[in-house]
């Protein structure tokens, strides 16, 4: 017996052409497994965009705020119930559209940004998150904007715009040549800027709208389903911006209204729920519905309490717009599994980072008066 | 059936399923985690993919304590029989932590763990990021760990079948009769 077999454990009917043979066999086909596995996992190509990319870049235009979230990381706490109308039930067999039906609610208001600190300012595009807690479980969590449209169609064209967008050093604005060649590379996202622009902003968080910007799908218990955007419309009118209100300096002041405005009593907002056509952009969140599409009143949100980001809390919380109960499903708007996969990066990395307190506290002082 | 150079019908059947089954797991796990397209699609499955392998996991554990697998051939060195050892425990070790991992820190981190329609699997850790911030790279080294016991396996198990020829490989090949010999 040669060496070769003694080595390997061949017994004397191989001879050692066949054994080299059937070793190169079993290192191509492990290495082969190894190679198809590193492909799976992006190793073979490094220019693909990633989630972790997504966040990098956050963290390369924000700079690094350990513990916050990368996006909308400015925000209050905010609790209370949602009581449907029984006006969904025909749309989703989701548990929280049954008529009467009452589910707590826990959820989060914010600017968004990557900024933790950045003082209020009325521009500043709002957010409103909410986690409602079903029996058995299930949640529906939804991450909504106070913006008609969003500024971006495909996760591709919000991590360029993230850097086309970033604030230049020297004079605090971004660079105007950047956004212009942004611009002319998204035409779609030049349209959607002058929606978000013309909006009309109101005084504070309380009478804002906030939507979905996003589509899904409501699924009934028989099994249709509906492509549908949504709104949380403000039961109370909203007010343009006073400008006394655009003089004041405290940082905070439209968190410390919400807040204050909580205490006086609780804040409602309707769910409105717009029904899509055959036709309607389902997978470009750029583009608005027409106005006249029909929709349905299917419940109120009431935020009875605010508390401010702490552990445990709505700081702790991934608002995964995926994270749907049973008659409710995504679209196939590619940025929906984006946001899904970049906020759990952004989760996973802040939540194991040490923690500063948040800009907003719970303060029972200014604002009240207003 | 009680011949002792082979695994019985039920080990065959969940080796061949589970292999399937863990290698596709690794696959969409280590996909998912750089996915932006893909990556709802690919944690949706990745879910019941995982309490499914669990399930097996526990079930094969159960056979393998019921009916013991075949001995080694008597000349196998006695280093690859403490390898053979010591990684068939690493596997099984792995097959039913790394689903409890991903459980658990799935728990930690206070997301709903729906497996299918409204099913959803209750916590069986309370809520606390803390502990999701040291489980969830656990999860990434424990199954970064399996992948590597698998490449191993893989190339031992080819070894016994296309080198050393002793019946080794065969004892686990997925026949209906467990009737031929060696």
């Amino acid at each position: 017996m040669s060496l070769l077999n003694d080595l390997t454990g061949a017994g004397p009917g191989l001879g050692p052409r066949a054994v080299l043979l059937r070793l190169g066999a079993i290192g191509a086909l492990v290495a082969g497994t190894a190679g198809t596995f590193a492909y799976a996992g992006g190793w073979l190509s490094p220019g693909d965009l990633t989630q972790a990319r997504i966040v990098d870049r956050f963290e390369q235009v924000n700079g690094p705020h350990p513990g916050f979230r990368r996006n909308h990381a400015k925000g209050l706490c905010l609790a209370g119930r949602f009581e449907s109308s029984g006006g969904g039930v025909r749309l989703s067999e989701a548990a929280l559209f049954a008529a009467g039906q009452v589910t707590p609610v826990t959820g989060r208001i914010a600017l968004a940004g990557g900024q933790p600190y950045a003082a209020d300012a009325a521009a500043t595009v709002r957010s409103l998150a909410l986690r409602f807690h079903l029996p058995d479980g299930e949640e529906w969590r939804t991450g909504n904007n106070d913006i008609p449209v969003f500024p971006v169609r495909t996760p591709e064209a919000f991590y360029a715009q993230l850097l086309a967008a970033k604030p230049d050093p020297a004079t605090a604005k971004p660079d105007p040549e950047a956004l212009k060649a942004f611009f002319a590379a998204h035409p779609e996202s030049a349209k959607a800027a002058a929606l978000i622009k013309a909006r009309t902003i109101t005084s504070g968080f309380a009478d804002d709208t906030f939507r979905s910007l996003n589509a899904f799908r409501f699924v009934a218990a028989d099994g249709t389903e509906t492509l549908v955007r949504w709104a949380f419309v403000p039961e109370q009118a909203a007010t343009a911006e006073s400008p006394a209100q655009a003089a004041r300096t405290d940082k905070n002041f439209l968190f410390e209204d919400f807040a204050a405005a909580i205490r006086r009593g609780p804040v409602r907002w309707h769910l409105v729920v717009t029904l899509g056509s055959p036709g309607d952009a389902s997978a470009d969140a750029t583009l608005p519905w027409p106005s006249e599409r029909a929709s349905v009143d299917v419940g109120r949100v009431v935020v009875t309490a605010t508390e401010a980001e702490a552990n445990g809390n709505c700081r702790d919380v991934n608002f995964d717009p995926l994270v749907l109960p049973d008659g409710i499903v995504g679209s196939d708007d590619p940025l929906l599994s984006a946001r899904s996969a970049a906020y759990s990066q952004s989760f996973t990395r802040r939540v194991g980072e040490p923690k500063a307190p948040s800009a907003v506290h719970d303060t029972p002082v200014s604002g009240a008066g207003l | 059936m009680s011949d002792p150079a082979h695994f019985n019908l039920p080990a065959r059947a969940l080796h061949w399923t589970m292999a399937a089954m863990v290698l596709a797991m690794l696959f969409i796990g280590v996909a998912m985690v750089t996915s932006v397209a893909h990556y709802h699609a690919l944690v949706a499955l990745h879910r019941p993919l995982g309490i499914g392998i669990l399930v097996l996991a526990v079930l094969r554990l159960i056979n393998r304590w019921r009916s013991p697998p075949p001995d080694l051939p008597p000349d196998l060195p006695g280093w690859q029989r403490k390898a053979a050892h010591a990684s068939h425990i690493l596997l099984y070790g792995l097959m039913l932590t790394l689903p409890l991992v991903g459980w658990a820190m799935l728990s930690a981190a206070g997301y709903p763990i729906g497996l299918a329609g409204s099913v959803v699997l209750p916590p069986i850790l309370p809520r606390d990021p803390g502990l999701y911030a040291w489980l969830r790279p656990l999860h990434t080294v424990l199954a970064y760990t399996l992948f590597g016991i698998i490449l191993a396996h893989l190339g031992a198990a080819l070894m016994h079948g296309l080198i050393r020829r002793d019946g080794v490989l065969g004892s686990m090949a997925l026949r209906l009769t467990a009737s031929q010999s060696r």
